[in-house]
């Protein structure tokens, strides 16, 4: 049983669904296009975003779309890093996917700024004690490490760097999460924010949607091109998102649960938990139960079936979309806390719960994010042999793949 | 591949509109003089310096006076605007107005002006202008 | 010879200044002196105000509308998007019933959070602890306005025309209190605490902290002071009596 032989195939351009798919696609990133203009022309008052609510829908969709991004990695990282030989035809796919998701978070988040024409002074001014700062760098370096790892995936004369790309790339990943979580971790001001445990969540929530996203393009991609998709395989992924589902499960009880024990955090936790209105039920009806129970329930089931895990991926993007939601807007929408104790009232809106409803406008251009990122993937693969000709069951080179799975093949 | 020859010649497409310049004439644009006598009726600087300069100038000064807090500097735009605003039916105009100081080399320069989505394009201390006078 | 008329212009416009400031000050009455030209503004200097809540009154707004007079802040009649640099604030005890208001601007912090998060240096502090946004590298990313604990810091939500020279503002920018500081440059106070003694309560005082002589500081080594959320850490330069 010498080294197994997996085909990429890129995916044939120019056909009509391929022309349809890109077509529709570039449809959804103009019309976000128009919205940005609209929204920058106006002026940001034009939004449901105000001076109490200062970060509304786009970096919902944002901050998912980054967060999925490194999470969509994973599949390379479990296959190179961890050796598990049975993801690694797909790795090439989850380097793809986890730039292009980036590109698309990264795009809505610019496109949002108060002044996108002065990107380059981000690129150029950089205060080392932010870590949105830190962030600009990590964001950027992924591009660079992520593509460096796929090169060594694709081409075989850098074989010989493909381990420590990967381990690289891994590594990155894993601190650019940490970073984004962060972003809330180190915001002292805020109740709802303002903890350490916002870096493992957010790793935690990369791991879930990054591989969702992953397992409903696989899906889709197979379906679309006809090409064989192993029932097993899929199932496997499954219930590694299953795993996934319940970490990130874990660390939101950690979460609440720490703050809970806090006396001076009792209201915040109240207003979320209890009383919050939306908030509350995007709480526990979109982010515990359709996001976090019934897809965990549906991976788990011995027999899974394609649908099962469709629906299942669906669910933890859908939930995943409300538990950002919860924690941007709803960590916003509950007042500051000028003067413990006390009840305050201002022409600034101390002391009530501030209002955010999103705008159209706000959303097309979130879902011009996700478009974005589903286009790049498309021309991606179309552009180099990105995806394997077949992850079939019946195929003799990727039946030996899986069943070498678990005990691990030395190095071919 | 097909999808790699389109975003090669995007590219190239790209690299070859970055590159290319439109020349400017012989002429140059006409603005409006200074209309304030407040430094003796010329510049701070030979006009030569200015019109090389200028942004080198302002820009360096605004960091100065933000972030530093120096005052009284040598270039100001305060000081542009308070001496080249025309002033039209008893109304100061706008100096980044169709054909005004700042606006008319810009457009022909084909350079955006950042200053005045800020700044003030009139003139505001009328008391120290007529003191000045 | 063309930079005297300057000179002598801002210095006249500085001796304006400390005339029109005399009447609020009772106690010792500061120098109050506009730093030379070219010079830049220097650490010796700590800029900070005391606010005495017991002469604030409820229904005033004198320091609000002066500010707004002041820094060209315009009324749109949009109250969740407008601009407000300042705020009068009304606290009550629930538990007790006592109430009293104050006015809530910038606190000038000297570990400002919104310094430390501000992926460009915009938001800076500067030397006299003066905190202000740099609009000319402000991205308009608002992670400042996440940071500020005291909601200190607006966005200007919309094109701006007509803004006053001494506080150029822009749409897309971040904005807030700069504690007057081309006043304080010229050796005046702030707007807010000069229509405070003016019209309202004469319940502001500005001073420099780093000054044992000064008003400010006699008066918070002898009387009891606190500042909003003094349990952050950040030591905001604004202080407050009866809160």
């Amino acid at each position: 049983m010498s080294s197994h032989r997996v085909d990429y195939l890129a995916i044939p351009a120019w056909t009509k669904g391929w022309l349809t798919i890109l077509g529709g696609l570039a449809a959804v990133i103009a019309i976000a296009g128009l919205s940005v203009l609209y929204m920058e022309h106006q002026g940001h008052w034009v939004t449901g975003m105000t001076n109490q609510v200062v970060w509304g829908m786009p970096h919902v969709f944002a901050i998912f779309l980054i967060v999925a991004a490194s999470g969509a990695l994973n599949v390379a990282s479990i296959g190179s890093v961890f050796g598990r030989e049975v993801y690694q035809p797909l790795g090439r796919l989850s380097a793809l996917m986890a730039m292009a998701l980036l590109a698309g978070g990264l795009g809505v988040l610019v496109l949002d700024l108060g002044r996108p024409d002065r990107l380059i002074v981000a690129m150029t001014h950089f205060n080392f004690k932010s870590i949105f700062a830190w962030n600009v760098i990590l964001y950027s370096g992924f591009f660079a490490v992520v593509g460096f790892y796929l090169w060594t995936m694709i081409d075989w004369r850098m074989k010989k760097v493909y381990k420590p790309a990967a381990i690289t790339a891994f590594l990155w990943r894993l601190i650019l999460t940490t970073g984004t979580g962060s972003i809330f971790g180190f915001l002292m001001a805020r109740d709802a924010y303002n903890s350490a445990v916002m870096a493992p969540l957010f790793i935690a929530m990369s791991f879930a949607f990054g591989l969702a996203l992953f397992i409903l393009f696989l899906m889709g991609s197979s379906t679309a091109l006809a090409r064989p998709l192993s029932q097993e395989l899929l199932r496997k992924k499954g219930r590694l998102l299953g795993l996934f589902i319940a970490a990130n499960l874990y660390f939101v009880a950690i979460q609440h649960v720490t703050a809970l024990y806090q006396a001076d955090r009792g209201p915040v936790e109240a207003f979320i938990l209890l009383h919050g209105g939306v908030y509350t039920w995007l709480f526990w009806g979109a982010q515990i139960a359709l996001g976090g129970i019934v897809p965990l329930i549906l991976v788990l089931r011995p027999q899974a079936t394609r649908c099962h895990l469709r629906a299942a991926s669906v669910l933890v993007v859908l939930g995943g979309m409300a538990q950002i939601y919860v924690i941007l807007i709803g960590g916003q929408a509950f007042p500051l806390t000028l003067f413990p104790g006390m009840e305050v009232s201002s022409s600034f809106a101390d002391g009530q719960v501030n209002a955010y409803v999103p705008t159209l406008a706000e959303i097309l251009l979130g879902l011009g994010g996700f478009a974005l990122a589903l286009l790049l993937t498309i021309i991606g693969a179309s552009a180099f042999r990105i995806l394997p000709q077949s992850l079939g069951d019946g195929e003799e080179a990727t039946a030996e793949v899986i069943d070498a799975e678990g005990e691990p093949l030395a190095a071919q | 591949m097909g999808v790699r020859a389109v975003l090669l010649a995007l590219l190239l497409g790209l690299f070859s509109a970055m590159g290319g310049y439109a020349w400017a004439g012989e002429t140059g644009p006409s603005f409006p003089k200074a209309t304030s006598t407040a430094l003796g009726g010329s510049c701070v600087d030979d006009p030569a310096t200015m019109r090389r300069h200028h942004f080198d100038f302002l820009k360096h000064q605004r960091d100065d006076t933000l972030r530093q807090g120096i005052r009284g500097a040598k270039y100001s735009l305060k000081e542009c605007v308070s001496c080249h605003a025309q002033v039209k039916d008893g109304h100061a105009v706008p100096v980044n107005a169709p054909g005004q100081f700042c606006a008319s080399c810009h457009e022909y320069a084909a350079v955006s002006v950042d200053c005045f989505s800020c700044h003030a394009t009139t003139p505001q201390q009328p008391q120290q202008q007529a003191e000045a006078k | 010879m063309n930079h005297d008329t300057t000179r002598r212009d801002l210095l006249k416009a500085a001796a304006v200044g400390a005339v029109t400031i005399a009447p609020g000050l009772t106690l010792i009455a500061p120098a109050a002196q506009a730093r030379a030209l070219g010079q830049p503004a220097s650490a010796t200097n700590r800029w900070g105000l005391l606010i005495d809540t017991s002469k604030c009154d409820s229904g005033c707004t004198a320091c609000v509308d002066a500010c707004k007079t002041e820094m060209g802040l315009p009324a749109l009649d949009r109250p969740a998007t407008d601009a407000q640099y300042i705020r009068k604030v009304d606290v009550t005890d629930l538990k007790t019933g006592n109430q009293h208001s104050l006015p809530v601007m910038c606190q000038h912090c000297a570990h400002p959070p919104c310094v430390d998060v501000c992926p460009t240096g915009a938001s800076m502090k500067r030397a006299d602890g003066i905190v202000l946004v740099d609009r000319h590298i402000c991205i308009g990313c608002r992670y400042c306005m996440m940071a500020c604990p005291y909601k200190a810091r607006s966005f200007a939500h919309e094109d701006q025309t007509d803004q006053k020279a001494v506080n150029p503002r822009g749409k897309g920018c971040v904005e807030g209190c700069t504690l007057c500081a081309h006043r304080i440059d010229a050796g005046g106070q702030p707007a807010c605490v000069e229509a405070c003694s003016k019209d309202g309560g004469a319940a502001m005082l500005f001073g420099d902290l780093n000054d044992p002589k000064s008003e400010i500081s006699q008066r918070i080594s002898k009387e009891a002071t606190s500042r909003i959320r003094a349990d952050l850490g950040v030591e905001p330069a604004i202080r407050y009596q009866g809160i």
